[in-house]
């Protein structure tokens, strides 16, 4: 099925291409809301995006894959992301990350099998000064000790 | 024992700091901005800036007066623009976030002032994707001036229109280089330009533009507020032109990891032992990272070398490093740099080669990839410290680290390639030792640590 933003995305973009003096300058902005809407941006959101600014496909796809936040594949309904830079590495990043690995059973990449967390490493998310740390979908989770940890994954996985 | 300031910071921790009525209660709540606009000429705006000897709080350290005095004096027919860097991804670096959340309002104010001194109508404040709570709190500033009429077409009833816009960005380290912002700006991949065409000719969308860090901006309602020479004098190196308060981080293997706002010149003693409350475990300080991971490292037995007495530094000849205030110039004195003033404290029996190599991982996922020496480079980096690691690599290999890092350095577009080689080349230099006892089998990866004291 072809793809369509929904009307209040469509106003959003309507909104946001007033704020720039090219069409080209709205094409992060609209993968943010193409994937807000699919959980990730698929071929035909590529496709969309084309179009709706006037851009050729290849110009889109080149972005999308410049930039790691634009999952090109489904994920999981929860996206959990742990820092592993040094700073964090100093206080604990690498125990943290095989704690998340060993709690939902994945490795970092994976998607749990029952589709409601994908687990992956970032790098540095500017929380140095409140390490180790992770983001959990638009969340930030600081200071984390592991019973924290615990309680943040068990609320995601129920 | 170092006092605090609270010039960018006196919101911190109040309740709803962020909220307008605070601003407007315990700040200039926009009266500096209103004075600006409507006393001020344009030309006075800059000549008043480049007095309060703010240097970019970005890395680079450049005076933000004389970046604004590059912009034409005449908007002709292309449109000027300012950008605000808010893409904070240095590791090591925590305090553009605390601003973003803490104080937009500053950010604003410091946007109007800014756009009316050189000549703008709109900004951009682009804000890496991840700080959703930075956005948030940035949009509903900006709401809230724009409800007051402090943006619009006529910001306190000047004919002078200002419209304020968050970017977001999607999740790439280089669009913190100012260069590749523009270019993620404009909707596309986030790879350096070459330069000239610097961007107060040729900028966003080909136009005029002024791209300074986020905290510079946020600065500069302060300044102007108190004067912009009062302001340089805060600071304990307004001789060396390196002016007013700012932030200052510690992270790391501190027992109190946080940002505070400093007058400029603090030393790594007083910031490691008077904000970062000394040592986890008490142990040692086996280095230093000043500024963000792409500063070379500083160890406590390196002292200033500067007999000569026109050297700037010379005030200092034969201290510790970790006993010189400070300031963009005294760190390059010291074959350092300042960078953001975040500085990442490493305890003695950190194992140094592996951090190097978490920062080649960085450094090896966050090229661009448009030079072959920065993207081929980075790689070989990070995996040749991770042979090394894993003790299969030979004395050969360790020599060809050093070649790598020269070969990258100078042959790229941006300094990202800088950021890589430096802090690799002063990890190898500063810790051969630790290097050539993987080589030789006397150090292995399982006894390594990273951490000070365990995580639990």
């Amino acid at each position: 099925m072809p793809f369509a933003l929904s009307p209040d995305r469509e106003r959003k973009l309507e909104e946001i291409l007033q704020r720039y003096p090219t069409k080209m300058a709205a094409t992060l902005p609209l993968l943010h809301l193409c994937q807000e809407q699919e959980g990730y941006v698929s071929e035909d959101a590529v496709g969309f995006v084309s179009q709706r600014l006037d851009l050729s496909p290849a110009h889109v796809k080149g972005v999308v894959t410049f930039y790691t936040l634009y999952n090109q594949h489904p994920v999981g309904k929860h996206q959990v992301w742990v820092c592993r830079t040094l700073p964090c590495a100093l206080r604990g990043a690498y125990d943290l990350i095989d704690h998340c690995e060993k709690r939902l059973g994945i490795h970092c990449g994976e998607t749990t099998a029952d589709g409601k967390v994908t687990l992956r490493t970032a790098e540095c998310l500017a929380s140095c000064g409140t390490a180790p740390m992770m983001q959990v979908d638009k969340d930030y989770h600081e200071n984390l000790t592991r019973d924290r940890v615990d309680q943040i994954l068990k609320k995601l996985v129920g | 024992m170092l006092k605090r300031t609270e010039y960018l910071t006196r919101v911190y921790g109040k309740p709803e700091g962020w909220s307008l009525p605070t601003y407007e209660h315990e700040m200039s709540g926009y009266e500096v901005a209103r004075r600006v606009l409507t006393t001020m000429t344009r030309e006075q705006v800059v000549d008043e800036a480049k007095k309060a000897n703010i240097r970019g709080r970005g890395g680079a350290g450049f005076p933000m007066g004389v970046k604004w005095s590059f912009m034409p004096k005449t908007v002709g027919t292309k449109p000027h623009y300012l950008v605000v860097n808010a893409d904070e991804g240095e590791p090591g670096t925590h305090k553009d976030r605390t601003l973003m959340e803490l104080n937009p309002h500053a950010c604003v104010e410091g946007c109007i002032i800014a756009c009316y001194g050189i000549g703008a109508h709109v900004a951009y404040i682009y804000v890496r994707d991840e700080l959703h709570l930075s956005k948030a709190r940035l949009e509903k500033a900006i709401a809230e001036a724009r409800a007051k009429g402090y943006l619009g077409k006529t910001p306190f009833g000047k004919e002078w229109p200002v419209e304020v816009y968050v970017h977001s960005g999607a999740g790439a380290y280089i669009c913190g280089e100012e260069m590749a912002m523009l270019n993620s700006l404009e909707g596309r991949r986030g790879e350096p330009r070459m330069k000239p065409p610097f961007p107060a000719n040729a900028g966003a969308f080909g136009c005029p533009t002024t791209v300074n860090n986020l905290e510079t901006i946020a600065a500069v309602p302060t300044a102007f507020g108190m004067g912009c020479e009062e302001f340089s004098k805060l600071s304990c190196l307004h001789h060396m032109n390196d002016g007013g308060v700012r932030l200052y981080g510690v992270n790391g293997h501190v027992k109190k990891p946080c940002v505070v706002e400093l007058a400029v010149g603090p030393t790594l003693n007083e910031l490691i032992q008077d904000i970062g409350g000394g040592v986890q475990g008490d142990r040692g300080v086996l280095c230093v990272i000043p500024g963000g991971s792409s500063t070379p490292v500083l160890c406590p037995s390196e002292t200033v070398h500067a007999p000569d007495p026109k050297s700037p530094m010379h005030a200092w000849d034969g201290k510790s490093v970790f006993d010189i205030p400070l300031g963009v110039d005294t760190i390059r004195g010291v074959a350092s740099m300042l960078g953001t003033c975040c500085v990442t404290v490493i305890a003695e029996g950190t194992d140094p080669v592996w951090c190097m190599h978490n920062l080649m991982q960085f450094y090896r996922h966050e090229s661009c990839g448009q030079c072959t020496p920065c993207r081929e480079g980075s790689a070989w980096l990070e995996r040749v410290c991770q042979k090394i690691l894993d003790g299969k690599a030979s004395m050969a290999e360790l020599g060809g680290l050093h070649d790598i890092a020269n070969g990258i350095m100078g042959n790229t577009i941006c300094a990202f390639g800088e950021g890589t080689a430096m802090p690799a080349l002063a990890f190898l230099q500063k810790f051969r030792g630790a290097f050539e006892a993987y080589v030789r089998g006397e150090r292995r990866r399982a006894d390594a640590k990273l951490t000070a004291v365990p995580w639990s």
